[in-house]
């Protein structure tokens, strides 16, 4: 079975069901599609083999002595080198934490492997997650399979393309600003960023803890919806979660039905600085919602403006404190050790040499915007723009539903284009933003290509707290209904990557 | 380097002093602040650590409700006004010894504020106002190595101990303290040793100052007698015994009144204490711009204890240690000197169990203020660590109101018991201790002392009843002790008809 890596996540598990592939097999198929294609997409910083084979052989044992498996088991699946997972090397893409096996299992990389889901390797990201674009990773950058000469989108950009270049159908990402939204809409890839507090943080390098969280990537809907209920879920070891029931996403996402949905398309999310051809995409595909019967009005959120500056306050704020830990003490990268430098001098040059560019400038920006005398100035504002911002979207949940707009104003750029500007880099996560400011959940779902170059282009949909269905229920709309346009899933028209090996 | 001081009451009588006192709790809690790990004292280190506590990456902790319990209580028994609602936040700054490089504590929000609590000194009582009492989390151990004199510098390297990071502390702090200067050192300590007490009542530590359960931060500043505007403040830390904050108070006193009247200027710094030459020494300068970057701790939900808990809490709370001590002083009907020798002692609480147990406070005191503590210093230990309890001494005390014993031989059956040599009963029949209370082995020696004393007989016979005491004794002695003296006297009466 040459096709095993074009299949959904719920194709294999009916494979393996019905007997007609094993999780061995599967993996197998792509490990070897990882040998043959990764060094040209990097999406990968490590490749566990033998511990992906040994996690489908016991599948594949269970399955075969009768055992009552979950519905992903022996799906193989890329997780972001952001979640710890025991004996495994875990870096967040930092030269600092190069080498640390850490001791522990992430709760979500407890689930995973709990519901027999089989992890691959840790997938390349910006460093610490502060990057959208993935050329901040100390290891390399990640290239975009639909054009290597691109970028997949940050920070986990590796995430993204390893679901894109068919080397696994499933991945974990993390969002704090967007970070599975813009790559899944970067790749033609379904990222949803699931209600703040929905699924557990404990094991997640923090970035900033009041706006992390894990989520799902996948190449289809209904995959994701799988995905996202196998991770998500009340975790006592983590203040944040929520102590309710998961919402009904594979069953919304099966479903899709927007009849009587009211969709709102924010104002404030479009026009100047949007690519013509994202803006055509996302309008034809707000006309397709509305053929099928959803209600669709334009809604105002006038603080969204304020959302970009106030959450480049709050995360560097938050940022510099949870990277404090960082001192080449206990664990990672140490340099000059050598028995004459003090400890405070240790520290110093390990982090010289640790941490990236970004890393260093978030931190001197969060440190100043906390400072005594400053805070009120900037912390203490951009929290004020938080709550009106939350506010904004309260206001349009009580007229609509859901709310809708592109998830990235451009499709992917070219590697090194906007490196050198980070303010230009940062524009990037307009349309995400909000939603982590508000803790609310949201997607990007692919909704086809744009004019000018031929990239994918997502659709960003935005739910109030713990109504993450409905964003599965319009995701399973749209693709159900442009893939009969396309006659399949956008991903089929992504251009075969060379197999190099 | 010791500075120049000045006499006490030549400080004070140019400068009022003006004290705060912070002093950390760590609660008895079984598991730490923010997880699941045990808080046993002196277990090899780093046994007791997990993720959350070593502050590994993508860690996380989560409030332990005990914790907040215990936080809630202390409030309550401190007069303060329990939080609706409050927050923990980080403090940002870097010690090796704090594995996450802040620390979570409270800050604007804490649990507990506007409260106060009364001390007496030498009959007066004085009333401290209460700032807050908040929750936080205790760092690591580090011990310096290779240095002379143990601390970081000039060591050659450093080990650090995590098992006590993440140990609940609650931070008790007053509002500023102006009392009398020659007043203002005992205040402190009997501050102090009120808290200890209280704490002790409430259950909630172990307050034991040797182990560092209980930590003493002391405040102190000096203004020109009269005036009004604060002075600048010194702090000194880690002040580990009541003696000590009592001579940490005068020392500050004394040491900035030289340098204020000499026209000097007092730094706001931090000090160490020492112990052993009663000085204090300057530590880290300690200026308003100390910049913790302080902002609410977004890994934690807020803490919003409901007023129904509150109450039920409050409801809870022991009769405050002072209150009860009042009370059963009037009880007992012992003396200021008994009660505070009683309390110094550390007997309190047994004599409450003993008279618990049906013996008369008088009695209990007796056997603990007098054998049983003498036998505890006389070894060494504390009077609640002897093999002899409240049960042995109401037992020992039932045989001298039964008459099987008197005070002297009971004095015997303690001695025994502290020697281990078995119960009460085994130890009289051993040592053959009972009194003898058969007439006939008593009048059988009355009858050998009046044939041995014809004189003494001769002047009771003459007139002097008195004289029999003389008679009495020989008796006594006759019986090696072990016969009741009233017996004793009441068949003589009758033998001589008196």
């Amino acid at each position: 079975m040459t096709d095993l890596i074009r299949k959904t996540a719920a194709e294999l598990a009916d494979l393996m069901a019905s007997k007609q592939a094993s999780s061995v097999e599967i993996t197998q198929a792509h490990l070897d599609r990882i040998t043959a294609v990764d060094g040209d997409v990097r999406a990968f910083l490590h490749v566990d083999t033998e511990g992906a084979l040994a996690q489908a052989k016991a599948v594949d044992d269970k399955r075969a002595a009768g055992e009552q498996l979950a519905p992903l088991a022996g799906v193989p699946l890329a997780l972001k080198d952001v979640l710890t997972q025991e004996g495994v090397p875990t870096t967040a893409g930092s030269k600092i934490l190069e080498g640390w096996k850490p001791p522990y299992d992430a709760t979500v990389v407890k689930r995973l492997k709990a519901a027999g889901i089989v992890i691959l390797g840790k997938t390349n990201m910006d460093e610490f997650a502060m990057g959208s674009s993935t050329e901040n990773s100390a290891y390399g950058t990640t290239h975009n399979p639909w054009d290597l000469t691109r970028i997949p989108g940050g920070s986990g950009g590796g995430s993204s393309a390893a679901i894109s270049a068919y080397e696994a159908p499933l991945a974990i990402g993390t969002d704090t600003g967007g970070s599975i939204r813009q790559p899944g809409a970067f790749t033609g890839t379904v990222g949803v960023k699931p209600t703040y507090g929905g699924t557990s943080r404990y094991g997640l390098i923090a970035l900033a803890s009041s706006l992390d969280t894990p989520g799902p990537c996948a190449r289809t809907t209904l995959d994701a919806a799988l995905l996202h209920e196998a991770i998500a879920g009340y975790d006592p070891m983590d203040s944040t979660s929520i102590n309710q029931p998961v919402p009904a996403v594979v069953e919304a996402a099966r479903n899709g039905d927007v009849a009587g949905l009211r969709i709102g398309v924010v104002k404030e999310l479009g026009g100047d600085g949007y690519q013509p051809g994202v803006e055509a995409r996302f309008h034809e595909a707000v006309e397709l919602l509305t053929k099928l019967g959803a209600e669709v009005v334009e809604v105002s959120c006038p603080h969204f403006q304020y959302a970009l500056p106030a959450y480049y306050l709050i995360l560097p704020s938050e940022a510099s404190s949870n990277l404090a830990k960082f001192d080449a003490m206990r664990y990672g990268l140490r340099v000059g050790d050598d028995g004459e430098n003090s400890a405070e001098k240790v520290t110093a040059l390990s982090r010289e040499a640790g941490f990236g560019a970004e890393v260093k400038r978030r931190i001197i920006l969060g440190t100043h915007a906390l400072s005594s005398g400053y805070y009120d100035a900037y912390y203490g504002q951009a929290q004020k723009v938080r709550t009106l911002i939350a506010r904004d979207f309260a206001n349009a949940y009580e007229q609509v539903d859901v709310l809708v707009s592109p998830a990235t104003p451009t499709t992917a750029f070219a590697i090194g284009d906007r490196i050198d500007d980070p303010i230009a880099m940062y524009k990037n996560d307009l349309c995400t933003i909000p939603s982590n400011l508000a803790g609310n959940a949201a997607a990007s779902f692919p909704c086809g290509l744009a004019d000018e170059d031929g990239l994918p282009v997502g659709f960003h949909v935005m739910a109030p707290v713990l109504r993450d269905d409905l964003l599965y229920k319009v995701g399973g709309a749209l693709e159900s209904a442009l893939a009969e346009q396309w006659g399949g899933v956008l991903m089929t028209k992504a251009p075969e990557l060379e197999v190099t090996r | 380097m010791t500075a120049a001081v000045l006499e006490i009451n030549d400080a004070l009588a140019t400068y009022d002093p003006v004290m705060g006192l912070e002093v950390h709790v760590e609660l008895n809690t079984r598991s730490k602040m923010f997880c699941g790990c045990p808080t046993e004292f002196g277990a090899p280190p780093n046994t007791q650590t997990c993720p959350v506590c070593l502050g590994l990456p993508g860690a996380l902790p989560v409030v332990n409700a005990k914790a907040v319990e215990a936080a809630i209580k202390i409030g309550l028994a401190l007069n303060c006004e329990i939080a609706e609602w409050c927050r923990f936040a980080r403090k940002n700054y870097f010690y090796p010894d704090m594995p996450k490089n802040f620390q979570t504590s409270q800050y604007d929000e804490p649990i507990a504020f506007n409260g106060w609590t009364e001390v007496a000194v030498d009959g007066a009582t004085y009333r401290i106002e209460m700032e807050r009492a908040h929750m936080e989390e205790d760092t690591g151990k580090a011990t310096h190595v290779g240095g002379a004199t143990g601390r970081i510098h000039g060591a050659t390297h450093s080990l650090v101990d995590y098992n006590r990071a993440g140990i609940p502390l609650i931070e008790i702090v007053t509002k500023t303290i102006e009392v009398p200067g020659d007043k203002a050192a005992a205040v402190a300590r009997a501050y102090v040793a009120m808290l200890r007490d209280l704490l002790f009542s409430l259950g909630v530590s172990d307050v034991r100052m040797d182990q560092g359960s209980l930590r003493a931060d002391v405040n102190v500043s000096l203004k020109p007698s009269g005036s009004t505007a604060l002075g600048t403040r010194t702090e000194t830390k880690n002040v580990n015994s009541f003696r000590s904050v009592e001579r940490a108070v005068t020392y500050e006193i004394t040491r900035q009144a030289a340098v204020l009247s000499s026209g000097g200027k007092i730094l706001q710094e931090t000090r160490h204490w020492h112990e052993d030459t009663g000085i204090t020494t300057a530590g880290r300068e300690k200026s308003d711009a100390d910049d913790y970057r302080y902002f609410p701790e977004p890994d934690l939900v807020p803490v919003a204890p409901s007023r129904e808990w509150v109450e039920e809490l409050r409801a809870t709370l022991p009769e405050a240690p002072s209150v009860r001590r009042a009370r059963l002083q009037e009880e007992w009907g012992f003396t200021d000197l008994e009660m505070r020798d009683a309390v110094n002692g550390n007997a309190l609480e047994l004599i409450v169990s003993t008279v618990e147990l049906g013996v008369p406070p008088a009695a209990a005191k007796k056997w603990w203020l007098g054998e049983l503590a003498r036998a505890a210093n006389d070894s060494g230990t504390e009077l609640d660590a002897l093999p002899v309890g409240p049960a042995e001494v109401a037992e020992v005390q039932k045989l001298v109101d039964d008459g099987t014993l008197n005070d002297k031989l009971a004095r015997q059956v303690f001695e025994g018991l502290l020697a281990g040599e078995g119960t009460p009963a085994e130890i009289i029949e051993k040592r053959g201790l009972a009194l003898v209370s058969d007439d006939s082995a008593l009048l059988e020696a009355i009858d050998r002392a009046i044939a041995a004393n014809p004189d003494v007989v001769e002047k009771v016979n003459s007139g002097k009843p008195a004289a029999a005491g003389a008679l009495i004794g020989a008796v006594m002695k006759d019986m090696r002790g072990q016969a009741d003296a009233a017996k004793v006297r009441q068949l003589l009466n009758e033998k001589l008809g008196i």
